[in-house]
This record gives C-alpha cells, structure tokens and sequence, in this order.
C-alpha cells in the first residue's frame, strides 16, 4: 500500500539511497552470450535535484572469484590505483515517470560525460512511513574509453567482449527525515 | 627502489641474463637490480603439489617477486612464443590468483634474439600473461635483434635506460609526474 505524492517534478529535498533496495550492475556481449556482474557496496543521493553515486570497485562481484581477481586487476578497473566509480549529474529531465539524467562518469581514474535513461517511480510513501522514490536507470558506455582494452580473439576471429557495457542503476532512494 | 631481474634463458652465457647484467648498471641512482637465478630449479607445474606452502624453490620465487617494488623480466623467443620453464616459473608464481605475488606488481618486459626481430612474439606472449596474472605491464618495449652482434651498444644502454624509466615510472607515477 503507498501513497502517489507527485509525479511530475524531480524531487527536491535529500534522499539517501537504501542499498539493500537498489542494485547497480553492468552487462557487457561476451562470445555468444551477456556476462553481468554487480557492485555492492555503493552510495547514491539526491540533494536538491542533483544524483550523485559512488561505488567501490574491490565489492566486484562476478560468478567466479577469478574473474573478479581479473577485473580488478590493471587490465580492467585497476581497483589499487582507482579503487571507486563515481557519477555526479549535471541535468535532470523529467517527463512524466520517463527520467534523463546528465552526468560525469568517472571510472578508471578518467571522465566522460554520459547519460542515464529509464523510469522514476513516486514518490510515494512506504508501509513504515518513510518515503522513497524509485529510479531504474541505464546507459551503455565504451570501456575502452576508459582504458579498459582487454580482448581475445575468438576462432572466427571476432573479438570475444564486446566493447559497449550496459550499466544499470536499479535505485531506492528514502527521503531524509 | 629494489627491481628483481628475471631473465627466461637458463644458459650461462645467455645474452638475457646478459642485457639484465646491462640493466643493472645502467639503472637509475635509487634503483637497485637482484637477479633471480632460481629458475631452473621450478618444477614443473603440477596441481597435485600446489598446496600451501607450495615447493620451497617456488615460495622463493613468490617471496622475492613479493619483496620486489617492479619486476624486469628478459625473454628469449623459442619458437615463435615464451621459454617453457619461464612461463612454468609464472604459472606456478600465479597461484592462487587472487593473491598471487604478481597483481598489481609493475612489470616490464623486454627481449633479444639473434634473429631480427628481438624476441617481439616472445615478449608479446608474455604481457598478455602477465596481464592475466594481474600484472601492472609497463608500456615498454624492446627487442635487441643480432643481439650476439650488438653486445655493449650504446643504443642498446639506451634502450634499457629508458625502460628502467618507464618501469620507474609505472611503479611509483606520484613521483613521475
């Protein structure tokens, strides 16, 4: 049960993500298939309209325990010498639940702007009373513009990953009391 | 700064162990060069004796890579590809990954050959290896060819010079830039 409060403006106000509610995740073509993975440990907020997130690279997590030794390695994230993934908005735009964000994108210790799409849901007013907003967001980078170019080569020749990753913010963000 | 010196050629008289004796008096004033000579002494790598601790002659290995600030590794090529006991010597240095002596460890890799081309394939193998590993591989690159020709070159100096430089840099970039 919850209550509709607004849905036309981006909330004003600070709001605090609720990480056990939110996810954020990357997909990336691998061969024939998707290969996803997930960071766990993160913070994301909405102050007066600005998202800002940060998430810690060595939370990693993957299906496999040498795989996550490898993207952490220099090859891909180099989490010893940029140990975090940040994202600070620059726009909001908002049209009904539909949601773009603008924003810097630093990963790898380097920049570039990009922007989120997806869905805002609420605010609305949870079953404890707090109240949260939801946002499902995307945006599909170029690793290898942030310095991460590893490949194989595949029989056929083709490449084995692919270079555009699919990152996802699945975000519950609680109002600040 | 102290760099260990791994040359993939097990002969006395090698001209990598050699060019790695030229490093280490063209080193840099604060860079100290060690030799490992431990190399023909790895077994051959078997899952069945990878335990802990592994064999004594291989915890040597971990140890020294361990107490080494960067790595300086000269290969020969043996057709076309890596010395068998070198690429031996990392398998079993790379175990288990996740903490293996080499992640994050800045590493350069540089090559001679009496052929033309200087051990390139050779030394290509390698970086990617030692990029699975975790390595940090240094951007450098140099292939002595004719080396038997060219021994005691000044370009040859040079060029290690400016790998040790490069590797210098790659270790400690605070003190780069």
């Amino acid at each position: 049960m919850s209550t509709t409060i607004e849905q036309t403006a981006t909330p004003t106000g600070t709001w605090n993500a609720d990480t056990v509610h939110s996810s954020l995740a990357f997909e990336v073509p691998y061969a024939v298939a998707t290969f996803s993975g997930e960071v766990t440990d993160f913070e994301v907020s909405l102050t007066d309209g600005a998202l800002a997130g940060k998430a810690r690279i060595a939370s990693l997590k993957v299906k496999d325990e040498n795989l996550e030794t490898h993207l952490q390695s220099p090859e891909f994230f180099d989490a010893e010498r940029h140990p975090e993934l940040t994202f600070i908005s620059t726009a909001i735009r908002r049209e009904g639940d539909s949601v773009e964000i603008d924003g810097d994108l630093t990963l790898k210790g380097i920049t570039q702007p990009a922007t989120l799409t997806g869905t805002i849901t609420g605010p609305a007013v949870d079953h404890f009373g707090a109240t949260r907003v939801g946002f499902k967001l995307q945006t599909v980078i170029d690793r290898t513009q942030f310095d991460m170019k590893w490949n194989m080569p595949l029989p056929n020749g083709e490449p084995a990953l692919a270079n555009d990753v699919t990152l996802k913010a699945d975000l519950t963000l609680v109002q600040e009391a | 700064m102290k760099v260990l010196a791994i040359s993939g050629s097990l002969r006395a008289d090698s001209h990598n162990t050699a060019l790695l004796r030229m490093a280490a008096e063209e080193a840099p004033r604060g860079v100290e060069l060690e030799l490992w000579q431990g190399l023909k002494e790895i077994p051959p790598y078997d899952a069945d004796d990878d335990g802990v601790p592994g064999p004594a002659t291989v915890e040597a290995l971990r140890d020294a890579v361990r107490a080494a600030d960067a790595v300086l590794i000269a290969t020969p090529e043996y057709n076309s590809s890596v010395p068998g006991a070198l690429k031996n010597a990392l398998d079993w240095a790379s175990r288990p990954l996740a903490t293996n002596p080499f992640r994050n460890k800045p590493v350069a890799v540089i090559g001679s050959s009496t052929g033309a081309f200087g051990a390139v394939w050779a030394q290509a193998e390698l970086r990617k290896v030692l990029g699975a590993m975790g390595a940090r591989v240094a951007e450098v690159e140099l292939a002595v060819g004719h080396v038997h020709e060219r021994v005691d070159e000044e370009d040859v100096r040079a060029g290690l010079r400016d790998s040790l430089e490069v590797l210098v840099a790659t270790a400690q970039p605070a003190l780069a830039a």
